[in-house]
């Protein structure tokens, strides 16, 4: 079982085309995915080997019914208990594992449930990454908004009620510079009570730079923790440096960022594997940055633009249930965000077991937030999505759902000082 | 028992539950209130909306006393700076400090909290400190001008009681500050217990927010809360800890 990603456009050109295909082909003609460019920051950090080993060890299949009656009777889950609650034996467990993850996510954040959106400034990007709509060789209308643009989208959004935010780009350093990213920041603190980032990783000193232009929360997906498919899947640019990545969520702490989230992308890798690396990544950080807020999300893989068929494979509702109730059991302090990438009834249902976060009136496009909240036809160009989503309720209907679930919804839980 | 009151900064109580209001829906907050009998809530400000979209202190009963907490705060400075923004934000002069640089057991830093204490207590705020139960700490606390202790009985949220039953004991004997025990209380007998020991107050807020029926479990809390206070007051019998009293004592072959 595998997703087909190669697609090629007939506006390539000869050269490019041939280059891609190259790239997809020949492993000899990419970079080598383990070596830091000219540029990236080198942290001294044990974390990256402790994550690779406990993952690399990890063996699924010898887990058995008794070891999940044992690790959900257990008072802290370890280590070990998570690892079993995370294999094939827990499937027949979902139940009784969900009903302890409730506990957990109650006695820990009560009935609240956090509401945010992401904004998307620009899609233009560097780097080939075979199952993203926004990389380098798919053909998309690709766009950066100017600062008067990014002002306008903002305004759309806050004044739908939204008081937490996630600004995010492609990655592109070129088009989309630090500077570039930290004003869009600036004026985001004039709107949002909480301002965040998902952009390409950056060194230390450039994470302290966009903290003082406002942000307090950093997002990173790892995409896939397993670094050998990685290779497979990021064949150019930037991103395919693998240890970079992993190391961003440490930098921006010690850039003095308040918190971090931290996730691989389900259906790329061995979602078992996966996950447990996720879990492990921000176990460890909290363990050496106590003071560390941390959350974790669980993007499971959809269709992009010209690539209608890429699917999570055998991520299933039910396993990504799993793997949500194994992270609250194991972490139940840590903040779980769900994403439009998941439907409305997946998200009515996970926020009442592990959830504490869920995005709404969400657009993954550029500069299309007039046009999607207001049905107003847009009178300048917009740019195309990451990926489709499945859920797109607005940020009032996703308020009155939360609420009509029993939950109380909180528009913002920071104080930026 | 009629003039039994809480005393805290000058400020009269005669409820002596405090009610959290963070971790269940603001449409039950009036409830609580009054199935508590509570007269003092604590918010947190960092929860408090800038718009006019639901805005917990519209939820809040009038002549409640409001608690501002500095929850999200990792050090004294960043604890100041909340508790002055809440003042700003009309939120009265009394402050619950809350300090943590740990997001996994949310355990306050004593250290830092001593020091948000005195620069608040000097600002005209009445400073309530939640703290580890530790009598050096709270003899500093004293000292720098808080109003009240507020000892953990058990990490925030965990339900677990009075995990620190004899050092909060401890500093019930030995500081003059009412004692308000915070954090951890799971049960209304937990409540009681606290309260019969001497604690001048109990604060709960999970223990609500999970119960099945959140204005019945506010209820039940007031009435532990009642029960344990008389019990106090009216001065426990004693607990014999090993065996029974014997009958022929042991010095009994004393004549002169």
């Amino acid at each position: 079982m595998e997703n087909h990603y190669f697609v090629d456009s007939d506006k390539l050109s000869g050269a490019a085309l041939k280059k891609k295909h190259e790239l997809e082909t020949d492993p000899a003609s990419r970079t080598d995915h383990m070596k830091y460019m000219e540029g990236m920051e080198q942290i001294k950090s044990d974390i990256m080997d402790k994550v690779m080993t406990e993952m690399k060890n990890y063996d699924y299949s010898r887990y058995t019914a008794r070891d999940v009656n044992a690790a959900l009777n257990h008072e802290t889950c370890t280590v070990e208990d998570f690892k079993a609650l995370l294999s094939p034996a827990a499937e027949p467990f979902l139940e009784k594992m969900a009903q302890r993850a409730k506990l957990e996510t109650q006695k820990h954040f009560g009935n609240t449930v956090y509401l945010f959106t992401p904004l998307y400034i620009a899609n233009y990007c560097e780097n080939y990454c075979v199952y993203c709509g926004f990389n380098c060789y798919n053909d998309i209308k690709r766009m950066k908004l100017n600062m008067e643009q990014i002002e306008h989208e903002m305004k759309v959004i806050a004044d739908s009620g939204m008081e937490e935010i996630l600004i995010l780009t492609g990655e592109s350093r070129a088009k989309s510079s630090v500077e570039y990213i930290g004003e869009a920041c600036k004026l985001a603190r004039k709107y949002f009570r909480m301002v965040g980032v998902e952009v390409y990783p950056l060194n230390t000193d450039e994470y302290k730079y966009l903290h003082e232009c406002g942000v307090d929360y950093v997002t990173v997906f790892q995409e896939t923790y397993d670094s050998d498919r990685y290779e497979q899947l990021h064949l150019l640019g930037h991103k395919r440096v693998w240890p970079y990545r992993f190391e961003a969520q440490e930098r921006a702490l010690m850039g003095g960022m308040r918190g971090i989230a931290c996730s691989a992308l389900l259906g790329l890798s061995d979602f078992r594997k996966d996950a447990l690396a996720s879990a492990l990544h921000v176990y460890y950080l909290q363990r050496k940055y106590p003071q560390a807020e941390i959350s974790l999300s669980c993007p499971r893989l959809r269709p992009i633009i010209n690539n209608d068929e890429i699917n999570p494979l055998d991520v299933h509702e039910r396993q990504l249930c799993q793997i949500l109730c194994a992270y609250r059991i194991f972490l139940p302090f840590c903040g779980i965000t769900v994403s439009s990438r998941e439907s409305e009834e997946f998200r009515n249902g996970i926020v009442k077991i592990a959830a504490t976060k869920v995005s709404a009136g969400v657009s993954t496009g550029i500069g299309d937030h007039e046009s999607k909240y207001t049905g107003k036809e847009s009178e300048s160009a917009e740019g195309d999505e990451q990926f489709e989503i499945n859920d797109s309720r607005s940020f009032d209907k996703m308020y009155r759902d939360m609420s009509e679930e029993g939950l109380q919804p909180v528009l913002n839980d920071y104080l930026y000082v | 028992m009629k003039d039994d009151k809480l005393i805290i900064g000058g400020h009269e109580f005669s409820s002596r539950f405090i009610l959290g209001s963070g971790k269940y829906s603001l449409s039950l907050i009036e409830a609580a209130v009054k199935y508590a009998g509570a007269e003092i809530i604590t918010l947190a400000v960092r929860r408090t909306n800038s718009k006019e979209h639901e805005n917990i202190l519209d939820y809040i009963p009038e002549g409640v006393t409001l608690l501002p907490n500095t929850s999200g705060a990792r050090n004294a400075d960043e604890a100041v700076r909340i508790a002055r923004l809440a003042r700003e934000l009309g939120c009265g002069d009394f402050v619950k400090i809350e300090i943590m640089r740990d997001t996994k057991y949310l355990l306050p830093d004593n250290q830092e909290t001593v020091r948000a204490t005195e620069i608040l207590a000097k600002e005209g705020f009445v400073v309530m400190p939640y703290m580890y139960p530790d009598l050096n700490t709270a003899r500093d606390l004293v000292n720098a001008g808080a109003a009240s202790v507020m000892p953990l009985a058990s990490p925030i949220g965990s339900n677990k009681g009075l995990a620190t039953r004899d050092f909060i004991q401890i500093l019930i004997d030995e500081i003059d500050l009412p004692i308000i025990v915070d954090a951890g209380i799971g049960r209304p007998s937990q409540a009681c217990e606290a309260m019969e020991m001497g604690a001048a107050a109990v604060m709960s807020n999970t223990a609500l927010a999970t119960a099945g029926d959140l204005p019945v479990m506010a209820e039940a809390f007031k009435q532990a809360i009642e029960a344990g206070r008389k019990a106090y007051l009216s001065g426990l019998g004693r607990v014999l800890t090993r065996g029974a009293s014997p009958s022929d004592t042991l010095t009994g072959f004393l004549h002169d």
